[in-house]
């Protein structure tokens, strides 16, 4: 088989000692600060960028990869250890983990999570290398009217698929739009949005908008409400999985893995919807129902195995189509194209050894995330005890080193704080981040397939849905828009009561926590 | 952390007594003029959008309806739009709903102060960087930050911050050959 070769061949790249290297220290960096409090995937691989920034893009991409589980492990940690997801798609690891914690087995589900993630993330990176170069045969038939509609899906399901606002999602896609605008028209060479400023001309560096986003907005939320309660660190105890755990984990891995993959392949994906799908599934078929909300060990490896799963699966849109349908792919686009790498169906061609060495390197990071881990739970655990003071002293530290070293200017300080200023004011107001980070990296994009559509069709707008594809993406966008209000509106008017007690109600599992992830009933 | 005073841990009360805010302050009457403040925002950014637009000339190549100002113009639109329908959920009694996390206490009201005390540290370094160089300025960012989050470990802090600062223009330089300004301490480095 085609893949399976080329597969091998991105082994052969992958192993070498050097690029072994770079994708240890990207799991041991990714993983590091990704366990710390308040720091998620996507501004794990952001505050981590500056130090790709010299390497060669294979050993750059080796090392992204690494972070990105790294990234990913960490924050499952921090939420089964202080029921405090760094991210949404950790929200229902942290309901079971946690209170599994409390009970004295963390290092029980902290292991169940490690192993669950290593399977899903094993199988659907596999899923990965096989699908790619299918997607990628269909995409090099799909026009610019096609690509413009799968980004206007991307768009539309990332603003009313998640959160509780509407307006509020898509006041942030139009605020991220906004700033993909800025710089020079790359169509007609005129200046937009830069009031002049030369420094704007070539758009805001991604580093600045992801470090700004991300980790100067959080830090000053943070600052601006840092609780003076003691926090509730659960210790992390030496008893790892029974016999018992294993057979009541392999189930949800492998349940969860065929439910995340393919969530994550769709351009609409997200974490988040198969998370709960697990969680709710897990609940549904287990034999000791009666764990469930006191820690269940299933509420932790299904969903677990699930995130993982679904982060492998968002490569696929990501590798083959350069849409990006999370925070962390969006932030992972972003420094693709400063490496003035376009990820989309002809990057399988061209540069194949890069993709398929990023591929190899996905098995690698994923396996030495495993070997890392579960000797250094306790190790990773010490690091939530971190001061505050110092925790978010450092992020802004290094977030200011990052937006400085990307261009050696300190114009890039100054929009630093207005995009961290941005980033606090959206927490402050409950508009959601990740729209806007999508409608930054995708906006231009999306206006450059818009543009071509129209030339080809001579400005006639019927180019736009002149393609069967087209038609059923945009069928599929009116679905996404008209069916949730409508099924609410149903099940509000059968509980009979008007239903005033939200989309919270109807829901499935408890929302236990109290990050920003707010997921509708689904 | 804890803010136990009697930990031996190094954040000593995060928040003095002095400049507790007032919890009784009533949040939620004042929020609710301030949510307007988002779709103020908007019809800012909505209405630069489209001002700055209509600056554009249609250059020749662009065929039909859409040419450089047609992007804009929409986001414009779509901005402005989420402000008119912003406005009327708030006046409705919607509100935003503030992001929680673990060292998140919602509380109180935002702490002005320590943003402040931050806005400044931060001012600070991205005046001095490359005057007096990286290795002083972000000390002093680091050191100003510990300060505004309630860290009154002074000596400690002093050394943490310029062992970081330090250590990581090493870094850059000799691991990364990325150059950070060295300012006053040319020479010495």
């Amino acid at each position: 088989m085609d893949a399976i070769n080329s597969l091998i061949e991105g082994f052969g790249t992958a192993l070498t000692p050097l690029n072994l290297l770079y994708a240890f220290l990207g799991v041991l960096l990714g993983t590091a600060i990704g366990v710390l409090p308040g720091i998620g995937p996507a501004m794990t691989i952001a505050l981590l960028l500056p130090l790709t920034f010299t390497l060669e893009p294979t050993q750059a991409f080796i090392m992204f990869a690494g972070i990105y589980y790294g990234g990913m492990y960490g924050g499952s940690t921090t939420s089964i250890l202080l029921n405090t997801p760094g991210e949404s798609a950790s929200v229902v690891t942290a309901i079971e983990g946690n209170l599994m914690a409390k009970k004295g087995r963390g290092a029980a589900a902290l292991a169940t999570s490690a192993i669950g993630s290593f399977i899903a993330g094993t199988i659907a990176t596999l899923g990965l290398a096989l699908l790619a170069p299918v997607i990628v045969r269909l995409a090099v038939q799909m026009g610019a009217p096609d690509y413009f509609a799968v980004m206007v899906l991307a768009f539309i399901a990332v603003t009313t698929v998640l959160g509780s606002s509407k307006v509020r999602g898509l006041a942030s896609l139009g605020i991220g739009l906004l700033v993909g605008t800025i710089g020079i028209d790359p169509t007609s060479g005129q200046q937009r949005l830069t009031f002049g400023i030369p420094e704007l001309a070539d758009g805001i560096d991604v580093v600045v908008l992801a470090v700004g986003l991300f980790a100067v907005g959080e830090a000053l939320w943070v600052a601006a409400h840092l609780s003076r309660k003691p926090l509730d660190i659960v210790r992390v105890d030496s008893a790892t999985m029974t016999r018992e755990d294993w057979r009541r984990s392999w189930k949800p891995w492998l349940r969860g893995t065929l439910i995340g993959f393919p969530f994550g392949a769709i351009p609409a994906g997200g974490a988040e919807i198969p998370t709960f799908l697990s969680y709710a599934t897990e609940k549904k078929l287990t034999k000791h129902p009666e764990e469930f909300g006191k820690g269940a060990i299933e509420g932790v490896a299904g969903p677990e195995a699930t995130n993982n799963a679904s982060a492998a699966g968002g490569l696929v849109p990501l590798l083959t189509l350069g849409i990006p349908t999370t925070a962390t792919a969006a932030v992972m686009l972003g420094a693709f194209q400063s490496y003035g790498i376009q990820p989309g169906p002809r990057l399988l061609q061209d540069q194949a050894p890069l993709v398929w060495g990023l591929i190899a390197s996905l098995f690698i990071g994923n396996t030495i995330l495993l070997a890392l881990n579960l000797p250094l739970a306790s190790i990773w655990a010490k690091l939530l005890l971190i001061p505050r003071p110092y925790l978010y002293a450092g992020i802004l530290f290094f977030a200011s080193i990052g937006a400085y070293a990307a261009n050696s200017s300190t114009f890039d300080l100054w929009l630093l704080i207005i995009i961290g200023a941005l980033g606090f004011f959206m927490r402050r107001y409950g508009l959601p981040v990740v729209p806007a980070i999508i409608g930054i990296i995708l906006g231009p994009a999306a206006e450059e397939q818009l543009r071509r559509a129209l030339q080809i069709s001579d400005g006639e707008l019927s180019g736009l849905v002149n393609t069967a594809f087209s038609q059923i993406v945009y069928v599929i966008i009116a679905l996404l828009l008209v069916v949730p209000p409508i099924v609410s509106a149903v099940r509000n008017r059968r509980r009979g009561d008007g239903g005033d007690g939200g989309p919270d109600a109807s829901r499935d599992a408890p929302a236990g926590t109290h990050a920003h992830a707010n997921v509708e009933g689904q | 952390m804890t803010p136990d005073t009697s930990s031996s841990g190094s954040a000593a009360p995060l928040v003095p007594p002095g400049r507790d805010p007032n919890p009784d302050r009533d949040a939620s009457a004042r929020k609710g003029y301030s949510e307007y403040g988002v779709a103020v925002l908007l019809l800012v950014l909505g209405t630069w959008a489209i001002v700055d637009a209509m600056g554009l000339i249609e250059t020749a190549n662009a065929r039909g309806p859409v040419g450089p100002k047609t992007v804009p113009v929409a986001v414009g639109v779509l901005l402005i739009a989420m402000a008119v329908l912003l406005a009327i959920d708030v006046a409705r009694g919607g509100r935003g709903e503030q992001e929680g996390g673990e060292d998140v206490d919602l509380s109180h009201g935002s702490d002005w102060r320590t943003i402040g005390l931050l806005g400044a540290a931060f001012v600070a370094n991205a005046l001095l960087i490359e005057r007096v160089g990286w290795p002083i300025s972000g000390a002093i960012l680091f050191f100003g930050t510990t300060y505004a989050l309630g860290s009154r470990h002074y000596i400690r802090n002093v050394l943490i911050s310029f062992a970081l600062s330090v250590g990581s223009w090493y870094l850059f330089y000799a691991g990364l050959g990325i150059k950070l300004p060295v300012g006053l301490l040319k020479g010495i480095l």
